[in-house]
């Protein structure tokens, strides 16, 4: 069934245990020689990437089905396999998780100074986890990576955060196991129901009653909306942000939070069609209140990372509302916002990085003026708040244009309600912008210098994805368009839940 | 050869050059990059309007943009009439408005980065009006945005400055919202957004209508997707009611107001209603609000520019009131008069812009008239410049504005529309307020006795040649670009209208010749007699206006705050979302429910252990009493059971 791998080597493993390895030889290294630590780091992330670049440009675009996959019998007695794969809807972010990983290790090059090889140590293993995640085709498997990606995670948060570390990260940990948890159980249901298997793929052609799908739907709902995170279950996401190092935002904010959407597509939508269809018009309607809601609140904050983490809100409700508009622009749009949203947002994490790191400050009202003393900054800035706001020609344009226009094939109200999303985002990114970036200088701005050569190099990555994306994005939508089409094909083979799902649309068209 | 690619981007290659080099390496010497680009544009733009003068019209894609299952749209120029219009008023106002910056903008320490910003809003200006679709055309409609928004922030220091660009962005984008919506209408009621198959298959659409279900209402399909993209050009035209952004905009430097806020970018709306006019001919209702939309807004703007002091706002509302005009006379039907007008007014009204900012920089950057007066003799080049501006503004015969204002009110009076009549009336009698404002300007400006500082006085000097030859030559324009549609009336050709009735197609008044030398002569009469008044009023000696503002002060404080219409919006719109974002959401609904649940089930749970906890006493007795008293209820619920 699914094809060989064309590059001759089990790249998808070598990127899983890659950053283990870098992580085990840091481990290894004295705590006194920092550089050869963060030397490590570097290289390790760096050859990562560079390994996880075949996928790019060997993937054969013209299948939906799995690639550079591996299978080997794990635990045969419970029929565990190790299986892994990426297709149109995972390859690209398995990319974007080894390109964070570089900019996260050379974004806290200087910031981090407690703790340094711990640090290290963390983020390449959640490198390895998030990669995992992204690759697994076997549940078993799956919720490994899930879990193990967690822990690091709340280590970055706990140990390298803010003053409020502590409470941030164990409600962050809180809210995503509750919500793991019910995955679990519905993982297990799925096994005997399924003839005993974890097979993801085997799991996602069988056929299931309509009721247990509805149970699961939720179940592995719970599991997935937190991390999105969905309204309202968002609580956790300006906190964890807020108080995480800059790198623990930037990974948090460019992948894990796409994990949510990415088990939607991957699990929600292909296991249980028909309850995916039925539950269209509550997903649709939790997306909107979570995108006008999410860029409501942005109006009310004061601090610059709780802005844009409440902004992340806002943006990924453009994602679940493509995704569960169930057409394919919709669907691609939400692919796509994923990936933008990773850069768009990471970028703007990573660049607070680059001014709390010399002011030491997240108030907006700290700042003012920045745009004359530090002026490369500044330009970079207003790129990234430029493709938050969707201007045409960068990258959130494509991604908003197409959700908005799958939204509004699905439902006229669900669109049109989105779209004034983009008018208050317009606001409350510019407003920042102006409070942060103009007007006269404030006194604790002054005389702070601009971007080194690190800090440009670590942003230019994001700037050139920023326009590639929005001027010739059919290189992206083009990985998508045959696991889109597939998708697709597998929620509309029929069922009881059309005929439910179709009552339903007709009252909100 | 695909020679017309240079047109957008080699202003493009200049802001690029600009942007990454301008700081450290180019500096004072940004606006050679940005000149020559532009005037190499404006030469090949030249050259392309030569050819579609012959016939050679361009629709050709470059590359397949965004593609998604059925939704394909691609980067495409399209090169016919209209756009050959568009691309001489745009590349001709902003090479000479670049020539004249190179003088105003002179020691500015952002120097690179205006120029830049200019090259850049000379490339999203001509990918929107030689875009071959609607995506593109959006894509050029947020670019130019974006630029005006970077230029009349440029100041970025000053509050006002920065508050005023983004309140041109945001208030845009609320029209934005609804052009963006009737592009996805279109879209999926016509499978495709490319102009050529749109508006040959828009047709099919007749008859159909389209129902708000939650609002029980059911419109015309046509209508709705008319109405949703005439939104845009609402925000992007300055109209009622999203007008209030173009007036602070006047926060930016002036030869961007000249530029954008008065030539170029803010005309976009009018050229997307004439490009649509195959939509918008088709539905009547959309017409008509077109029509009285514009009509009314050259009323209400005109009316605030009487006893305004600050000499941008005078022009930035005069603006506002003859894209009115623009805008009445396409919903009439009489696209040709509407673009014709664009044409003569881009000219005029630039030259008007540019010779205020040649008194600023006399002034030392005043703009109150009040403390101007009698600068005729300083600066004569300014003077005679600008009177000619006002003189084709004011509609006198010979001058361009006449023949284009002229167009508009005899296509109104005489056209089929049904509010054409009404919307004639109007115009008509803002002919006589823009005469008015106009002239009042200049008589306060340039005679009398000056009125402000001796320091000033000492400073007064006319500008330097880089900048009084572009306004000479603007001069030209403001004189000659309506003698290519001298109507057949006066013995002309009408040659605009002959050109642009491919793209535009061609109304024809219906009435004698006796009734259109009517309409000339009491438009004539209008704005002569607007003339006239202020002279009597500003050129005597005595306070006569202080007098008529005294008199009628209600209605001199309402037209002096604008009508409130910025009051009203602070009110209704802007503080109440601030109060609930800060005292509803994150205070009650994010701060006491979500967080009182999230925090509270751990808390309660904490709570019931530590309860919980009290029982391990430790104490042995306890435990086995408990054990003794557990036993017996469950041996009795089991006896009981069974």
């Amino acid at each position: 069934m699914p094809i060989e791998n064309s590059l001759g080597f089990p790249v998808l493993s070598t990127l899983i245990f890659l950053p283990v390895v870098g992580a085990a030889i840091i481990l290894l290294i004295s705590r006194k020689q920092e550089s050869l630590i963060k030397s490590v780091a570097l290289l390790t992330s760096i050859a990562a990437f560079l390994l996880s670049i075949p996928l790019f440009t060997d993937f054969d675009k013209s299948t939906h089905l799995m690639q550079f996959v591996e299978k080997r019998q794990w635990i045969p007695s419970w029929n565990i396999m190790y299986s892994l794969g990426v297709d149109g809807i995972s390859v690209l972010f398995v990319l974007l998780s080894t390109l964070v990983t570089i900019l996260c290790v050379l974004i806290s090059w200087n910031a981090v100074k407690t703790k340094m090889k711990e640090f290290y140590i963390s983020l390449l293993i959640l490198e390895g986890a998030m990669i995992g995640v992204f690759c697994s085709l076997d549940f078993f498997l799956f919720y490994i990576f899930w879990e193990a990606m967690l822990i690091p995670m709340y280590l970055l948060i706990g140990v390298w955060g803010g003053p409020n570390r502590v409470y941030a990260a164990i409600k962050f940990f809180l809210y995503t196991l509750v919500g793991s948890v019910l995955m679990l159980v519905g993982i297990i249901v799925l096994y005997f129901y399924g003839g005993r298997t974890f097979d993801i793929l085997q799991l996602a052609t069988r056929n299931y009653p309509y009721e247990l799908q509805f149970w699961l739907f939720w179940a592995f709902f719970a599991a997935f909306a937190v991390k999105v995170p969905m309204f309202p279950m968002h609580t956790w996401l300006p906190d964890a942000h807020t108080e995480a190092p800059t790198a623990g935002s930037v990974v948090l904010a460019a992948v894990l939070i796409k994990m949510g959407a990415y088990g939607f597509l991957r699990f929600s939508i292909p296991l249980f069609p028909e309850a995916a269809r039925a539950m269209t018009v509550p997903m649709m309607v939790l997306s909107v209140i979570a995108i006008i809601y999410g860029a409501i609140v942005c109006l009310a904050q004061t601090d610059l990372k709780r802005l844009i983490a409440y902004s992340s809100v806002s943006h990924m409700g453009f994602v679940t509302l493509g995704i569960f508009a169930m057409n394919v622009q919709g669907l691609e749009g939400g692919i796509l916002q994923m990936l933008n949203h990773g850069v768009v947002t990471g970028a703007l994490f990573l660049s607070v990085g680059v001014i709390y790191e010399r002011t030491h400050s997240r108030e907006i009202s700290d700042y003012g003026g920045v745009a004359t003393v530090l002026p490369i900054y500044a330009a970079f800035f207003m790129v990234f708040t430029l493709a938050s706001i969707g201007l045409p020609g960068l990258n959130g344009f494509v991604g908003e244009f197409l959700i908005i226009l799958g939204g509004f094939t699905a439902s006229k109200w669900a669109g049109a309600f989105a779209a004034t999303g983009i008018i208050i985002g317009a606001a409350y990114m510019l407003w920042l912008y102006q409070r942060v970036f103009f007007l006269q200088t404030n006194q604790k701005v002054a005389g702070l210098h601009d971007m080194n050569m690190r800090e440009i190099i670590t942003l230019v990555p994001m700037i050139v994805l920023v326009f590639w994306i929005g001027i010739y994005p059919n290189t992206f939508l083009s990985f998508m368009h045959p696991s889109v089409q597939h998708l697709l094909e597998r929620v509309y083979s029929g069922g009881q839940g059309a005929t439910y799902a179709g009552q339903i649309a007709g009252l909100i068209k | 050869m695909d020679s017309y690619l240079l047109i957008p981007f080699l202003p493009l290659a200049a802001f690029l050059i600009n942007i990454l080099f301008g700081r450290k390496l180019i500096r004072d010497n940004a606006h050679w990059v940005s000149i020559l680009a532009v005037l190499g544009s404006w030469v090949v733009s030249v050259i392309t309007v030569e050819g579609v003068l012959h016939g050679n019209t361009v629709n050709r894609d470059l590359y397949a943009w965004i593609s998604s299952g059925g939704f394909k749209v691609s980067v495409g120029f399209l090169i016919d009439p209209l756009t050959a219009v568009m691309l001489v008023v745009v590349t001709t106002c902003s090479s000479l408005i670049h020539i004249y910056s190179a003088g105003y903008m002179h020691g500015d320490k952002g120097y690179y980065r205006f120029f830049s910003y200019l090259s850049l809003f000379t490339f999203s200006m001509l990918m929107l009006v030689m875009a071959n679709n609607f995506l593109q055309l959006y894509f050029g409609w947020e670019a130019v945005g974006l630029c005006s928004y970077f230029l009349i922030g440029f100041w970025y220091e000053k509050k006002s400055a920065s508050d005023a660009g983004k309140k041109a962005f945001i208030v845009n984008r609320f029209g934005d919202f609804g052009f963006g919506i009737g592009v996805i209408m279109i879209f999926l009621t016509l499978g495709t957004l490319h102009y050529d198959a749109v508006f040959a298959s828009v047709k099919n659409l007749i008859g159909q209508t389209v129902t708000i279900h939650l609002l029980g209402v059911q419109i015309d399909l046509i209508t709705f997707i008319a109405l949703l993209l005439f939104c845009g050009a609402v925000g992007k035209s300055a109209q009622l009611p999203l007008h209030v952004w173009l007036p602070d905009a006047m926060e930016g430097p002036t030869p961007v107001s000249a530029l954008i806020h008065a030539a170029t970018m803010v005309t976009a709306g009018v050229f997307m209603v004439a490009r649509c006019n195959p939509i918008f001919s088709l539905s009547p209702v959309a017409m008509n609000v077109v029509a009285v939309v514009g009509a009314v807004t050259a009323l209400f703007a005109g009316t605030i520019a009487l006893v305004q002091n600050d000499i941008k706002r005078i022009i930035a509302y005069s603006t506002v009131s003859q894209l009115g005009y623009m805008f009445l006379a396409c919903g009439v039907g009489a696209y040709t008069a509407g673009v014709f007008h664009l044409y003569t007014h881009a000219f005029f009204k630039a030259l008007l812009f540019l010779c205020a900012g040649s008194v600023m920089h006399a002034m030392a950057g005043e703009l109150d008239l009040q403390k101007m007066g009698g600068l005729k003799k300083h600066m004569p080049v300014t003077y005679w410049t600008m009177l000619i501006a006002s003189l084709s503004i004011a509609g006198v015969p010979g001058f361009a504005g006449f023949f284009s204002k002229d167009e508009i009110l005899w296509l109104a009076y005489s056209g089929p529309s049904p509010v054409g009549k009404f919307v004639w009336a109007i115009g008509t009698f803002v002919a006589f307020l823009t005469a008015f404002y106009s002239f009042r300007l200049i008589f306060r400006v340039f005679h009398g006795k000056f009125r402000g500082s001796h320091e000033q006085e000492h400073h007064l000097h006319e500008s330097p040649k880089v900048m009084t030859v572009p306004l000479m030559l603007l001069c030209v324009g403001a004189v000659a670009s309506g003698w290519v549609g001298v109507p057949q009336l006066l013995g002309g050709g009408a040659h605009f209208t002959e050109f642009l009735k491919p793209v535009l197609g061609h109304l024809e008044g219906e009435g004698t010749r006796s009734e259109e030398w009517m309409v000339m002569a009491i438009s004539i009469i209008a704005g002569l007699s607007g003339i006239g008044l202020a002279a009597f009023v500003y050129l005597r000696e005595g306070d006569l206006a202080a007098k008529i503002a005294q008199n009628f002060s209600f209605v001199h404080r309402v037209l002096w705050n604008k009508y409130y219409v910025d009051e009203l919006y602070d009110a209704v719109i802007v503080k109440p979302t601030i109060w609930t974002a800060k005292n509803v959401i994150v205070g009650v609904t994010d701060g006491k429910i979500i967080e009182g649940v999230v925090n509270g089930v751990p808390r309660l749970i904490g709570r019931f252990s530590s309860r919980l906890r009290n029982i391990q006493t430790g104490m042995v007795q306890q435990y086995a009493a408990v054990m003794a008293i557990g036993a017996f209820f469950v041996i009795a619920a089991v006896l009981l059971w069974q």
